[in-house]
């Protein structure tokens, strides 16, 4: 098929569908499908026919809408009226949405403001299908240019140019640390070999991150469109997607995917009937977060325990059964396709200087406005907190928003003006991470906040280097010790010391950040530390001079 | 232990390690298999006995301890059989700062099992997940394969009754 | 093709010395008499890196390198010991320390231990740490030797050996993190293993009294290692 020809494959499925007058969208994704959506779906089909509007109404599920705090989200496209969005949708809530189909008259009570902050301020590049198509249908990805970068790619461009544009589009890694991609795949490119393996790490174990699950179930196509062209750029022939088995929903949206796709010939032998062949397998995480970090993934896809190996050499250079691999997180290769479809000049101008594009996030915690987002870098954390995010319910006061997970840190109210990119994240003493954002009031305590952290990277140590084994153990005992307010000022100096051990003498990431969000609390919140070790031994006024 | 031209069969004529059999062919019948086949095993027949890893050991010609080590490494992986019901409590940051603890407490207290337990009459395990994706409906749980958002300890502990004496 | 291999220049601690492009700083530093630190590296066995004893600092790299599993390159300056380093030492050994029940004074190793001789060296005359102590079994199934986990230190030499030179790979790592603990075969006692072959390789590479000879005294588990550079050389194994 040549990229021609896909155009018209594209245009004949958006004309069908325009010829369709009323058009239902329900999330099926995972938090929504937790609400029983999928029944939901059901249940309005059959009023639809109730009413007699079955035929000329198209029902889909689709995937995340973003706002989960309002779930069951529904949208519907009557003939001729503006789309509407409807939340806390319920199976008994069924026929006054197929009899708003049929009247063109909305639901009043159940009505969404889709022109509040929350929709009003995202900008769309990874999520643009999520919430419009049927990650099932392969159809409705093709009808929203699905597969025309890929097949442009491959018959129009050489593998260099590819590269060249991902290159300009200054994207960076959206796993955590923010590795240019264009420079990753320039190594695999460069390193001569038979075989290369791309590898998409979707092995999301942040706690209190659910991105690359919704992109996974909300539009599958796009990862797999990614990993195409990652393959063409680079020479590489083979594909895996490294997926938490904790993911049922998203495992099978992407078998379905990628039958659909092989059966098309957009992966596969000689695809679009070029020289290029690439094809995709799964394979199951099984519960170890350590399995994020390359090496440690690798040694998973072999068969083996997750353990991690001392780098160099890369796997760009030496990775899966000894070959050279790229491993690419789920977000990074989401951006794949539209930077090669619009230009990587394009993604360039969206972001700040040093951060390009947007940045998909997951609302949490105690914030209104709970769910997934995506914003342009640079946006401000009071934007994200308070305009999107809908500030903190129950009348409490923000404390601290926490980004990076057990990798990252918390920041305080002083830093809401900060924009977000990857070094301002950083110089304030947290990371980017792969887009968890939790939020916290005033009645979280920072000191059981860092313990938490800490409990889960000592349960998360594969127990390889001494360090990160032992050193995470006995700094947990020590925020124990803190925490139930049996601590010491000598624990709070040896706690300080084993960050430092332990972030600088770990053998992988894990172990080496694993002291962040200690250290971020520390910084900010030493006073919290200070009044549960003992007020008496504290200096009047000392607590604010340390802390600032 | 491996003997040279050894014919390995399955532990038992059950069908189900037909279906093993057909995961350990798709993925080369080779060590690079053993997580894809464990996690077969453990689809079919619920946790790993030390019959299904000396099998796999030896269909896979992986050494004993290579396969003990890596059953044991992976947290989703289980070698004991889990209770007649299971509640998984999400243990995600959203969930913890809205009290998944007290909901762990809460079980601990009422049935004497701790995460990652069986109680002792066999009822009810307890599980913790990292996160389950479903931070909008925090503190999350899942009984049963059913997700409870939103929950708070008296209504779980209400909920895990109806449950267990439902089949009594 | 065989690619062909370099000769490097490098500096390693203000001396100029010469390396193959395919040896790691610890080979280099050794053939130099230049001393580094080493607890899970043992030659003749593949590298592991775990221990971090051996981290060195390179200049231009912001993060320190362990000596056992990097290789050299031309123009790379070296330090192997600044305060820091030597501050890193001690306190991986005082978390090694309080991770078990290192108790020297009734050890059969006592005197011949290589977490002993590092802790003199390394000037760790204390563990400031709270000990864990947890409580390990002694596994004494076995006709001729004994496996005490109180004194493991994870080093894995004992799994490597019986992989990689005996080729029985009894051994391997069982759970993780602060649990991980050495298992033979499913779990079971080692007297009941199925695949050990006797041979005792493991005990002799074992760097502390955690696997040793039945019927030794305290202080009286002496290691012999000539066997496996011998080995290797037979086998005509670099490795």
């Amino acid at each position: 098929m040549t990229p021609d020809e896909l155009m018209d494959v594209a245009q004949g499925l958006q004309e069908k569908d325009a010829s369709i007058p009323n058009h239902v969208r329900v999330c099926t994704a995972a938090s929504c499908l937790s609400l029983k959506s999928d029944e939901l779906a059901k249940q309005i089909k059959a009023e639809l026919k109730e009413v007699g509007k079955d035929k000329d109404t198209k029902v889909r599920c689709v995937g995340c809408m973003g706002l989960c705090s309002a779930g069951p989200l529904v949208s519907v496209e009557a003939e001729d009226q503006k789309p509407v969005m409807y939340q806390k949708v319920t199976v008994e809530n069924a026929p006054q949405i197929a009899e708003s189909v049929a009247s063109g008259k909305k639901v009043k009570d159940l009505v969404c403001d889709t022109d509040s902050p929350f929709f009003a301020r995202q900008q769309k590049i990874v999520l643009e299908n999520s919430g419009i198509i049927d990650a099932d249908d392969i159809n409705d990805y093709i009808a929203n240019d699905g597969y025309q970068a890929l097949m442009t790619a491959i018959s129009e461009m050489q593998p260099n140019e590819v590269l060249d544009e991902i290159t300009k589009s200054g994207l960076r890694g959206r796993g955590g640390a923010g590795f240019p991609t264009g420079l990753k795949w320039n190594m695999l490119a460069k390193t001569p070999s038979d075989t290369k393996y791309i590898i998409c790490n979707a092995d999301e174990g942040d706690p209190g991150a659910f991105m690359d699950r919704a992109i996974l179930e909300s539009d599958p196509h796009r990862i797999l469109e990614g990993m195409a062209l990652a393959a063409y750029a680079t020479g590489a022939t083979e594909g895996f997607i490294y997926v938490r088995a904790e993911y049922p929903l998203a495992i099978k949206r992407l078998k379905t995917a990628i039958r659909l796709a092989t059966k098309n010939n957009f992966l596969g032998s000689n695809i679009g009937g070029t020289k290029f062949s690439f094809s995709i397998d799964i394979r199951l995480g099984a519960g170890a977060f350590v399995c994020g970090e390359e090496t440690a993934l690798i040694a998973s896809i072999e068969g083996k325990r997750g353990q991690p190996r001392p780098r160099p050499p890369f796997p760009a250079e030496k990775g899966l059964w000894g070959q050279p691999t790229s491993i690419n997180n789920v977000e990074t290769l989401a951006n794949v396709a539209p930077i090669v479809r619009k230009g990587g000049e394009w993604f360039a101008s969206i972001g700040t200087n040093k951060s390009k594009g947007t940045k998909v996030f997951a609302l949490a915690g105690k914030i209104n406005n709970t769910g997934l987002i995506e914003v342009p870098m640079g946006l401000s954390l009071r934007e994200i907190v308070f305009d999107i995010g809908g500030g903190i319910p129950d009348g409490q006061e923000f404390k601290a928003v926490q980004t990076g997970g057990p990798s990252g840190g918390c920041l305080p109210e002083e830093h809401l003006d900060m924009g977000v990119d990857y070094d301002s994240l950083r110089t304030a003493g947290s990371i980017m991470g792969s887009g968890g954002m939790i939020v916290m009031d005033k009645t979280s305590n920072m000191v059981d906040v860092a313990r938490f952290f800490m409990e889960f990277c000592m349960s998360e140590s594969c127990g390889k280097c001494i360090p990160c084994r032992v050193g995470t153990y006995q700094m947990h005992e020590l925020l124990n010790r803190i925490a139930e307010g049996e601590g010491t000022m000598e624990d709070l100096a040896k706690l300080e010391e084993l960050c430092e051990v332990v972030a600088n003498t770990s053998l992988c990431g894990l172990g080496q950040t694993s002291p962040n969000p200690v250290r971020s609390t520390l910084r900010y919140f030493r006073h919290e530390y200070l009044e549960l070790i003992d007020g008496k031994h504290i200096p009047a006024g000392a607590g604010q001079e340390v802390a600032s | 232990m491996i003997m040279p031209n050894q014919k390995i069969a399955p532990p038992s004529d059950d069908k189900r390690w037909k279906v093993v059999e057909t995961t350990i062919r798709r993925n080369g019948s080779s060590s690079g298999a053993l997580i894809e086949t464990l996690h077969s095993v453990q689809e079919w027949f619920g946790y790993l006995d030390d019959e299904a890893l000396t099998y796999v050991a030896q269909r896979l010609m992986v050494p004993m301890s290579k396969v003990y080590g890596v059953a044991t490494f992976y947290h989703f992986f289980t070698l004991k059989p889990g209770g007649k019901h299971t509640c998984v409590v999400c243990n995600g940051t959203a969930c913890y700062i809205k009290g998944a603890k007290q909901l762990i407490d809460a079980m601990a207290e009422k049935y004497d099992v701790k995460p990652g337990e069986t109680s002792k009459d066999g009822e009810l395990s307890v599980l913790s997940a990292r996160c389950l994706g479903s931070c909008g409906l925090a503190p999350a749980v899942v009984i049963d394969g059913d997700v409870k958002g939103n929950i708070e300890a008296d209504e779980l502990l209400n909920v895990l009754e109806g449950v267990i004496n439902n089949d009594a | 093709m065989s690619k062909v291999i370099r000769v490097v220049t490098l500096t390693i601690d203000d001396q100029e010395v010469t390396g193959r492009e395919d040896e790691t700083i610890l080979t280099v530093a050794r053939q130099h008499d230049i001393d580094i630190p080493t607890l899970c590296f043992l030659e003749g066995l593949s590298g592991w890196g775990s221990c971090r004893i051996c981290l060195v600092a390179v200049e231009g790299v912001p993060k320190l390198l362990p000596a056992c599993m990097t290789y050299c390159s031309e123009g790379m300056v070296v330090h192997t010991e600044n305060e820091q380093i030597k501050a890193y030492r001690k306190s991986i050994l005082e978390l090694l320390f309080s991770e078990r029940n290192h108790i020297c004074s009734v050890c059969v190793s006592n005197g011949a231990c290589e977490l002993q001789a590092l802790a003199q060296k390394c000037g760790m005359d204390h563990v400031s740490l709270p000990y864990r102590f947890p409580s390990y079994e002694v596994d004494s199934s076995h006709n001729l030797f004994r496996n005490d986990h109180n004194r493991c230190v994870l080093c894995t030499r004992c799994i490597r050996v019986c992989d990689e030179i005996e080729g029985a790979h009894v051994w391997d790592l069982a759970d993780r993190g602060i649990n991980a603990h050495v298992i033979s075969d499913l779990n079971a006692p080692w007297g009941d293993s199925e695949t050990c072959t006797n041979c005792g390789k493991c005990v002799q590479v074992c760097p502390t009294g955690a696997l040793v000879q039945k019927g030794t005294a305290v202080a009286e588990m002496h290691k012999r290692r000539a066997f496996l550079p011998y080995l290797n050389a037979m086998r005509g194994n670099h490795g």
